[in-house]
């Protein structure tokens, strides 16, 4: 699988991701400054995690309005698999590549822990190496995780089947005491209607080794070296 | 241009006498911008002028040393042709001023001690000290601190991953601040700040300069009053957002070989980090200040020398390599400025619209900071409090509850949850355990890191507290499995012109010494924060020590967590059992007994060496399954963080029919609780190396029994957790 990560002033999980994305696939991803207008081709670009122009204005706006970013969103109507994690996330809804918004967590502060995040659908590159209700152990650390949608959209998500994680407890219960920020109908990642665009807050890259934060986040990206490395 | 007068002198921290020396020095009166920068140089928080004498008694070297104190930080070798460097720093007053710039300033300023010596920082820590919860203000301070630390750090990117908080009614006017950054770097890449080569150019890159900050050193220098709150304007405002992007283009930058000297301009700004680089180099500089990059229009020279703006460095670079620097800090979209030049005339000139603002002797002032023996008395030795004269719990789970729920014991979740401590994807130990473990990025090494300081054993006995500070950071690296390397000493005391908080000082770094030597665990870098006192008040002395300890395999580290139920739960300590008996200014005897009183526990250094040499090498060796350190609150305290962190019970045994409060809660040291693999094996190691051996308990069920009597986990995790949350929320 050859991909791509996009690093803007700011960002502070590229590492992490290009670790991560390394490690599953064999092949060191390609690191693109946000001043580039020319995207290699690859079979998935990751938008990492971290403050990307410092989150001045509002989280990821800046970004949805950098040169790279038209290139991404070319990329994505041609149908290459766009990855967005935390500040990623948030720069995919600031594009319009993904419906709704994230606020300021619901409590006002930063959140830094593990969640449980339940698995909703996988049929995709992204999820296809989990089953439908796995419980994955991943952390957040962010301070504008919750995710808003109006109702209308959240009721066509959810009927378009494109809700890809929620948060959840051990267990998978999806309730109000393990949503860690306020997102509505508990919803910690989605995907675009073609299911080639996942946008998600809590961070797989940070889970992929047994002593370093476990391995929830490992079949993301084992999954994504298998079905995009194939295509490739 | 201003007189000099009486006045103005005294506005500006200086005496008459070292109004004089300056008179002397220059064979003329300054002028209010030469004055200025006289009054930051030989600031206390500059020049170090009360406890320069003492520091100088510090043990600095060992084979691993690289730097000792003196550079922006210290560096220790871990091998491979890498280093660690790092340094701890207080930015106790603009905090309590302005608790979030403060406190993200005060991050930010250790960052670039760190960075500007070429290493990328892995690890933020942090020690805070709080007033009494019930005073009005401290709700208001920790919300802003813990936000600042977490502002700054989760922008840069750099996981904040442990630290220690406690509250004390001694901290109501003074509260402390204390931030240690550790990075990594090649040997054969490190950067210091000597500047050489008369003709070579002297360059500025980072933010613009502005207003912010102007007389922070001085002001750092001073007691506070009831009119402190309009010092708000000397508190400068940090862009963590600037910071990574000059953490990231200086990285780049130091990977050429055009770099001659560089220092970060933190306190008393572009005066001191062009002094200290011109003097320590033995050269002149000269600066033209309409070069420098200015935020707004019609700043003075004076303004601009003292201006305390933020993510700012300096360097020297090699002649005709300009341009290869400036497109590195363009390409991160930073200022960069080349501000003057070096001279071989020893003196700093500043220029200002063609006319010459400032024009000082290097040397003379740099050298002849004032240094200062200042009067100091003993504190008086506090008498030993037996056991059975402190008043025996009638349930001792009822007294670990309440003390598992108190404002120093309980939970620090809620300040840790809020610092991204995994970013950078390295974090093998998180916050909560005895010290916080960083992988070395692609080794099998890590290095660990832990902050600690007793401020009330400090206050009984100055001696045994210094001595208790370093020893508690040695045991809890070793708790971890990692060997001890060194540390770094942030000392924060009250007023130095008062010879009973001259004693204090005196007294910790005399213990600091002893625990140093005996331990061979050398201070490579510091900071002393002096005057922390309000209307005459005090804090308590607080020696906070930052420490920096080496695993040479990450996957041999062990955590607090029981591994599995039925386990057996040994105690390690002193020969012929290492039962508790210490009460004196134990937080028993505060939080049950109501008393803060008496000596402090002793601490045998001989004893603490060997017993966690024994440790180490034990975890080494793959015997110890999980380990924690005996300190605050004793052997029960420690029982049940281990029971809580695993959610596995214990039912704890042997305990003996006299003074048994004093055995579950007396602070004692060189003590550790272990679980291993093979207890037969443990004791005759234990045996063989004098150390020993104690069953005291088996893991297992979702209780603490003891006694006859259990306390759920539940209920003691409600209690734990539930105190910090539930104080914070109802603000």
């Amino acid at each position: 699988m050859k991909s791509a990560v996009i690093v803007f002033p700011g960002s502070n999980r590229e590492r992490d991701m290009v670790m991560a994305l390394a490690a599953a696939s064999g092949e060191k991803p390609v690191e693109v400054w946000h001043g580039d207008t020319d995207l290699p081709k690859v079979d998935l670009i990751v938008i990492p995690g971290g403050f990307s122009y410092g989150d001045y204005l509002r989280s990821g706006c800046m970004a949805a309005h950098s040169p790279i970013i038209h290139e991404v969103k070319a990329e994505a109507e041609r149908g290459v698999h766009v990855l967005g994690v935390c500040n990623g996330f948030q720069v995919l809804t600031e594009t319009g590549l993904l419906p709704g918004a994230l606020m300021r967590n619901a409590r006002l502060k930063f959140i830094c822990r593990d969640v449980h995040l339940r698995v909703e659908r996988t049929d995709t590159p992204f999820m296809n190496g989990y089953n439908v209700g796995d419980v994955m152990r991943v952390p957040v650390a962010h301070h504008d995780g919750n995710y808003f949608a109006d109702e209308a959209t959240l009721d066509e998500l959810e009927a378009e089947n494109r809700v890809a994680v929620r948060y959840c407890g051990p267990d998978g219960a999806v309730d109000d005491a393990n949503n860690p920020n306020g997102s509505q109908r508990n919803i910690a990642g989605i995907y675009n209607k073609r299911g080639t665009i996942l946008g998600m807050m809590p961070h797989p890259e940070n889970a992929v080794e047994t002593l370093v934060g476990g391995l929830g986040g490992k079949p993301l990206f084992d999954g994504l070296a298998g079905a995009l490395g194939e295509a490739a | 241009m201003s007189e000099i007068t009486p006045d103005v002198i005294a506005e500006h921290g200086l005496s008459g006498e070292e109004y004089d020396k300056i008179l002397e020095i220059l064979g003329r009166e300054p002028n209010l911008t030469e004055l200025g920068v006289f009054s930051v140089m030989w600031s206390e928080h500059c020049s170090y002028k009360s406890s320069k004498k003492w520091l100088k008694t510090l043990p600095t070297e060992a084979p691993w040393v690289i730097c000792g104190p003196g550079e922006n930080a210290g560096i220790v070798d871990i091998g491979d042709g890498q280093a660690a460097v790092f340094k701890m720093e207080s930015h106790n007053h603009p905090s309590y001023i302005e608790p979030y710039q403060g406190a993200a300033t005060g991050v930010g300023g250790i960052l670039r001690d760190v960075f500007t010596m070429g290493a990328r920082p892995v690890a933020n820590m942090n020690a805070l000290r709080f007033g009494s919860p019930d005073h009005p203000k401290t709700r208001h301070l920790v919300s802003g601190v813990v936000a600042g630390i977490g502002g700054y750090g989760n922008c840069v990117g750099v996981p904040t991953v442990g630290g220690e908080c406690n509250f004390h009614p001694a901290y109501d006017g003074n509260i402390l601040v204390n931030a240690m950054t550790v990075g990594i770097a090649e040997t054969d890449k490190i950067f210091y700040s000597a500047a050489t080569g008369a003709g070579n150019p002297v360059v500025y890159v980072g933010s613009k300069t502005g207003r912010d900050g102007i007389h922070g050193a001085t002001m750092a220098s001073a007691e506070f009053s009831e009119d402190s709150e309009e010092k708000r304007p000397t508190v400068q405002v940090g862009d963590p957002f600037t910071e990574k992007l000059l953490i990231e283009a200086c990285l780049e930058l130091m990977d050429t070989d055009i770099i001659v000297a560089i220092q970060d301009m933190g306190a008393a700004g572009l005066t001191s980090s062009s002094f200290e680089m011109a003097s320590k180099g033995g050269v002149g500089v000269e600066l033209d200040l309409d070069q420098v990059p200015a935020r707004e229009e019609g700043m003075t020279a004076y303004e601009f020398l003292l201006s305390e703006s933020q993510e700012r460095m300096l360097m020297v670079l090699k002649p005709g390599e300009e341009d290869t620097a400036r497109k590195i800090f363009e390409k991160w979209e930073l200022d960069f400025a080349i501000v003057g030049h070096l001279t071989d005339t020893g003196r700093m000139v500043i220029r200002e619209k063609g006319e010459i603002a400032a024009d000082l002797p290097i040397d003379p002032l740099a050298l002849a900071s004032p240094e200062y023996d200042r009067p100091w008395e003993p504190t008086p030795a506090a008498a030993v409090i037996k056991a059975e004269d402190v008043p025996a719990a009638e349930n001792l789970l009822d007294a670990l509850k309440t003390i598992m729920a108190s404002p120093d014991m309980c939970s620090k979740r809620w300040i840790w949850e809020q610092y991204d401590h995994l970013v950078m994807g390295d974090t093998v130990q998180r916050p909560g355990g005895d010290a916080a473990v960083v992988r070395v990025q692609n080794t099998q090494k890590a290095l660990a890191v832990t902050t600690d300081c007793t401020p009330r054993y400090c206050l009984a006995d100055p001696v045994q507290g210094g001595r208790q500070a370093v020893a508690e950071t040695w045991r809890n690296l070793t708790a971890v499995g990692a060997t001890p390397l060194a540390i770094t000493d942030n000392m924060n005391f009250g007023n130095p012109e008062r010879p009973h908080i001259m004693g204090q000082f005196v007294g910790a770094i005399e213990g600091i010494r002893d625990a140093c030597n005996a331990l061979d665990f050398p201070v490579v870098s510091g900071n002393v924060s002096l005057y922390n006192e309000t209307n005459g008040e005090a804090i308590l002395p607080t020696p906070a020590i930052g420490a920096v300890g080496l695993l040479a395999d990450y996957t041999k580290t062990v955590g607090l967590a029981f591994p599995a139920e039925g386990e057996t739960l040994y105690l390690v300590g002193k020969a012929g059992g290492a039962g508790g008996a210490h009460l004196g200014q134990s937080i028993y005897q505060r939080e049950i007994a109501g008393e803060e009183t008496g000596a402090p526990p002793p601490v045998d250094l001989e004893l603490e060496r060997q017993v966690g040499d024994f440790i180490r090498a034990q975890i080494d060796y793959g015997q110890i399954t999980a380990c924690h350190d005996l300190s605050d609150g004793g052997l029960l305290v420690s029982v049940a963080e281990m029971a809580l962190a695993s959610s596995i019970g214990v039912s704890v045994e042997n305990v003996p029919s006299e003074n048994p409060h004093a055995w579950a809660f007396g602070e004692d040291q060189a003590r550790y609780l272990v679980t291993v693999k093979d207890g037969a094996a443990l004791a005759a190691a234990g045996e063989a190396a004098g150390v020993s051996v104690q069953a005291i308990g088996t893991t297992g069920g979702s209780a603490i029994t003891l006694g006859g009597e259990a306390l759920s986990l539940e209920a003691l995790r409600m209690a734990h957790e539930g105190w910090l949350p539930g104080y914070m929320g109802a603000a």
